[in-house]
């Protein structure tokens, strides 16, 4: 069950004139948050902006005794709550409701685990990362960014043992190109009797490169789909996303509440 | 302390409800709300047949406010009975059923579905949807279509109606009088404002629809002005919305003439905002001596010293 609470800024990591990252003291949500799950922020008082945002959960942030204390959010300042988040102090307040949403589903070894990152993308698999390692599964993070100085936190993944293969639109780091470009020369190199598990989160141009590769190649893939929210609670029917229905329709589903992850072979991309 | 409140034949335990599209259908917040402490919930608009709804995006932000232009997706009438209804029943909400139709059939049709159904408190009529191209706001835009649902539908039901009107009219009031001359228990007011809002960089509406409802705390005042002109029009009890975001927001309604409120934008912002709107009512009641919260209604002090003051 989700909770709300007032969190308090432990800290603000700027990580570019953009991004940060942003750490907050909220053990019940840490405590029960899953891989993929999210909050919604209301990232300053009153009423403009309004509505909260959803936020993937980054990172499960621990005390000094390991127990859970607080979580940390990967922003990107598009509008005018993200550059609140991006602006936060220390000390202040920030209403957090979470955790919500569909998990990712943690594949298990000998399976090993590819995860597909674009931009702000890699929110969700700072978790997930850690929950591969616990499960001893192989894993790689395939990482596009626009350039070098947005490829973020990639000690976060080494760390985990995650092997990192990595893209910049503008070639200053890694491969130059897109992020599809690499894992399809993986999938097409691959055994395909070895399982593997995708999971992507990204813009919805990758998201959607990403699922019909996995489809192409026969693999599983889970996308994490990001929409404008109103809730966060299944309330207001503004997340939804096309998804083919059992008799050859289409279905708009609630991203908060039957996503963010969802069925990439499942989803109508066009 | 008595909170309760009279909507024709229907007594609510306090004016509290949760506004219709801003609610799912009441099950999605059983776990965080209570829903028997709420005065009723109402469940989010039923067709018929089930609906998609518009594509994404389907909301936009304003200042204080948003624009949505869902398409009223929904499950339709029959699964919501099966589906949706024991479980509403089972946490003993108080269930109002909006209704929506194409056709003045549609709305016997489901309006008549409903009658048939155990444990639901009232129906309210959605003549006032800006956002689908039948139905609803054609019917509430105009005085005789307002007439034909509510006479139709009062044919059909015992249930307590309350039409849901449109403010996209000049006139509001007559709208609700129409509504009470064809049968109406009550009326709810307002849905949204027909509104738009394009992004300049790349020239195309943020919205999916092109045009939206708009609500939240932006549209208050002219809905809270809505509300006092229908008090002044008709007898039968109102329910006011529009922007509610406190407790001073929803006593602002009744004084100007509402019987119970809706609140739907700011439980967006705010699931957990039930307990604290109940808990202001009730200072509010205290400090003021009131004894009951129903004396309460439209007691908007309009003496021309006060009306020279605000400069009206």
């Amino acid at each position: 069950m989700p909770v709300d609470v007032a969190a308090e800024v432990i800290a603000n990591h700027p990580l570019s004139g953009d991004y940060n990252v942003l750490a907050l003291a909220a053990p019940a949500i840490a405590a029960s948050a899953q891989p993929g799950q999210f909050v919604m922020v209301k990232a300053g008082p009153g009423q403009d902006p309004l509505l909260r945002r959803p936020f993937s959960v980054f990172e499960i942030l621990r005390d000094e005794a390991g127990s859970p204390a607080g979580i940390s959010l990967l922003n990107k300042r598009v509008g005018a709550s993200t550059a609140l988040v991006y602006a936060a102090k220390a000390g202040q307040l920030v209403a957090c409701l979470g955790p919500l949403g569909r998990p990712f589903s943690v594949v298990e070894a000998p399976a090993e685990a590819w995860m597909v990152a674009g931009g702000v993308g890699l929110a969700p698999f700072a978790t997930l990362a850690e929950a591969l390692h616990a499960r001893g599964v192989r894993s790689t993070l395939f990482y596009g960014a626009r350039r070098a100085a947005e490829l973020f936190c990639l000690n976060v993944f080494r760390d985990l043992d995650i092997e990192l293969t990595l893209t910049t639109e503008d070639g200053s780091a890694g491969e130059h190109g897109r992020i599809t470009a690499p894992l399809e020369r993986r999938l097409r190199a691959g055994s395909a009797d070895a399982p593997v598990a995708i999971y992507a989160c990204g813009p919805e141009g990758m998201l959607a490169a990403t699922a019909k590769l996995a489809t192409a190649y026969r693999r599983p893939c889970q996308v994490s789909v990001e929409r404008i929210m109103g809730c966060g609670l299944g309330g207001c029917y503004s997340c939804v996303v096309p998804m083919r229905s059992e008799h050859g329709g289409v279905h708009h589903v609630r991203s908060c509440l039957s996503g963010p992850v969802l069925a990439g072979d499942q989803i109508v991309w066009d | 302390m008595d909170l309760s409140v009279q909507i024709g034949s229907l007594t609510l335990k306090n004016p509290l409800i949760a506004a219709s599209g801003c609610f799912g259908y009441g099950v999605e917040y059983a776990d965080i709300v209570d829903l028997a402490s709420l005065g009723g919930v109402a469940v989010k608009g039923l067709f018929l047949a089930e609906r998609e709804g518009h594509p994404a995006p389907r909301i936009v932000e304003t200042p204080a406010g948003m624009l949505n232009a869902i398409g009223l997706q929904g499950i339709g009438v029959r699964r919501f009975v099966e589906e949706q209804l024991p479980e509403l029943r089972a946490r003993r909400a108080t269930v109002i059923v909006n209704i929506c139709g194409t056709t003045l059939e549609e709305y016997v049709e489901v309006a008549r579905i409903l009658s048939d159904a155990e444990g639901i408190a009232a129906i309210e009529l959605n003549i006032s949807c800006p956002n689908i191209k039948e139905g609803g706001m054609t019917f509430g835009c105009s005085l005789t279509g307002t007439s034909d649902v509510v006479s139709a539908v009062r044919k059909v039901t015992r249930l307590p109606i309350i039409p849901k009107l449109t403010p996209n009219v000049t006139d509001v009031a007559s709208f609700a009088r129409a509504s009470e001359e064809a049968g109406a228990d009550a009326v709810s007011l307002v849905n949204t404002f027909l509104a738009m809002v394009i992004d300049v960089e790349s020239r195309r509406p943020r919205i999916s629809n092109v045009v939206g409802g708009l609500s939240g705390p932006a549209i208050r005042p002219i809905a809270v002005r809505m509300v006092y002109e229908c008090r002044q029009a008709v007898k039968i009890p109102i329910v006011g919305m529009g922007g509610i975001a406190d407790a001073r927001d929803a006593l602002e309604f009744m004084i100007a003439g509402a019987s119970a409120v809706q609140v739907g934008t700011a439980n967006f912002v705010d699931p957990y905002i039930w307990p604290k709107l109940l808990e202001g009512i009730t200072d509010y009641v205290e400090r003021h001596q009131i004894a009951r919260l129903s004396d309460l209604i439209g007691t908007v002090d309009i003496r021309n010293d006060a009306y020279e003051r605000s400069g009206a």
